[in-house]
């Protein structure tokens, strides 16, 4: 019993060391992202890797979620006579929720998985000990500009996903079941308000920082071999599509 | 100067140093021999402070660096070139990018002085022209030889070998040697090198030391080195798997 209740103790207390360093990482890359010499050029580059990279696979998944949002909004609403509110359910929907939650798990499995990756195999192949042995701050040049570059290429990506799946519910309402395009319209300008836009955009932007603090950390500090860079990757993803969701719930429950 | 003072590290349960104590003399070449495992990287990696000990000092030009704050740590790193055992080369860089990463995050040298430098040094190394290559497209001696290229990019006061002809075939491992010997002879910088391939590394040290059982047993002139008659060195240097050094 004793034993047992040492063994919780401690791995209590282990799991409370690798939040606090885990903290320590996030504030001390963001203390450095404002530190000179700024490093615009790999701020430029990550945004690429992030954005555009992820952007056909945020449009696809944006375009079926909005297509699928169109199917079950109209099987939903027709039960009341609603259909006509069909616009305005599935921009809500995308604005305030699926956009947001949905851009960053795609971001999340396109983009961060790779961050974690890469900065496994650096680890073990000591590219990270190099930049430390140079002088080179390694937080500063691999994490910083990725962590500012998540903040502006989430909410654009959440923006294209928002936009697409909008298009791809209006498709399916007005074209495939014959809702009527003005109704669609209608209905979304009435009950969309610049709050909904405003904490789809919150949420994403934190979202950026949690899947780019989480992943860049797993590969940071991936033990140096093979299957430690496996085990990192897939961590990295785990707990990033947990926390988002968590962190979804929580602003959610403040922002409503 | 580099001293080493009663330097302990740990690994979990695993004690890889206990008391290591080793002065490394301006301008001259230390190897560090010793067998597989036995913690001669880790001894390595702790001269620049990419390890803390548990325990011990490490002085460099008197200052210890294992108490410094990070920014007066980077300064002190600056006086240090590495050239690492896989040569750690940025693999998302051409050759030339990489040996000339440290000019341009570093200093504010201009692009066309960077291009001469760089050019200069990889012609030294004998990579004249392989600039535009990326490292994975360049065999283990030729990474170890861009690995050099950066490593002496910046002129530095001292330079650390970690196993750097580890995995070459006999003849391209005199080629390192000699290579190592001629930049030497060239930069006079002090070099710290670390390697199991003896004799042949003998030829380019000043002093050999010998890392076992967490301590350094011996430190001499590669002359007196072989003749030591230290049991320890002894079984290292006939390769004996009977001796005080536990194989096994």
């Amino acid at each position: 019993m004793v034993s047992f209740l040492g063994q919780t103790g401690h791995f209590a207390l282990e799991q409370i060391a690798a939040m606090g360093r885990m903290f320590s990482f996030l504030i001390f890359a963001i203390f450095l992202a404002f530190r000179r010499p700024a490093k615009i050029y790999l701020i430029i580059h990550h945004i690429k890797t992030i954005g555009v990279d992820s952007l056909s696979v945020v449009a696809l998944s944006g375009f079926f979620t909005g297509m699928v949002l169109g199917f079950q909004g109209y099987y939903s609403l027709r039960k009341f006579n609603a259909e006509s509110w069909l616009g305005s359910a599935a921009a809500l929907g995308l604005l305030r929720e699926l956009g947001p939650v949905l851009s960053a798990f795609m971001v999340t499995g396109r983009t961060g998985s790779a961050m974690a990756a890469e900065l496994g195999t650096m680890r073990a192949t000591e590219q990270i000990d190099a930049l430390d042995s140079m002088a080179i701050n390694p937080v500063k040049y691999l994490v910083s500009p990725r962590i500012i570059a998540s903040l502006f290429a989430m909410p654009l990506l959440t923006a294209i996903f928002d936009v697409i799946g909008i298009f791809g519910s209006y498709l399916v309402g007005v074209t495939l079941l014959g809702v009527s395009s003005g109704s669609f319209f209608a209905g979304m300008e009435k009950s969309v308000v610049f709050h909904d836009v405003y904490s789809g955009f919150v949420k994403s932007l934190s979202f950026g920082l949690i899947i780019t603090w989480i992943c860049c950390y797993k590969g940071f500090h991936a033990p140096p071999m093979a299957t430690g860079v496996s085990q990192a990757t897939t961590e990295s993803v785990v707990l990033s599509f947990v926390m988002i969701l968590v962190w979804d719930y929580f602003l959610t429950s403040i922002m409503l | 100067m580099i001293r080493v003072v009663n330097l302990h590290k740990s690994f979990r349960a695993q004690k890889v140093l206990k008391g290591a104590n080793l002065e490394f003399p301006s301008g001259k070449i230390t190897t560090i021999v010793g067998t597989s495992g036995c913690g001669k990287t880790v001894l390595l990696k702790h001269l620049n402070a990419l390890l803390l000990p548990d325990e011990g000092e490490i002085f460099v030009d008197g200052v210890d660096i294992t108490k410094l704050p990070l920014n007066e740590l980077y300064e002190i790193r600056g006086k240090f070139g590495v050239l690492f055992q896989g040569a750690a080369l940025l693999d998302s860089m051409t050759v030339f990018d990489n040996v000339a990463f440290p000019l341009r995050e570093k200093t504010k040298t201009s692009e066309g002085d960077i291009k001469n430098k760089v050019e200069g040094r990889l012609e030294q190394v004998g990579l004249g022209g392989m600039g535009g290559k990326f490292p994975a497209e360049l065999s283990g001696g030729m990474k170890k030889r861009a690995g050099l290229a950066r490593a002496l990019i910046m002129d530095p006061e001292i330079v650390l070998f970690d196993e750097p002809t580890t995995g070459l075939d006999p003849i391209l491992a005199t080629g390192i040697h000699q290579l190592i010997a001629r930049t030497h002879a060239e930069f006079g910088f002090t070099g710290v090198l670390v390697s199991h391939t003896i004799p042949q590394v003998f030829d380019i040290s000043d002093y050999v030391a010998m890392l076992a059982n967490g301590v350094i047993e011996a430190v001499s002139p590669p002359a007196a080195f072989r003749t030591s008659e230290n049991p320890v060195v002894q079984q290292f240097i006939h390769g004996k798997t009977e001796g005080p050094i536990q194989v096994l």
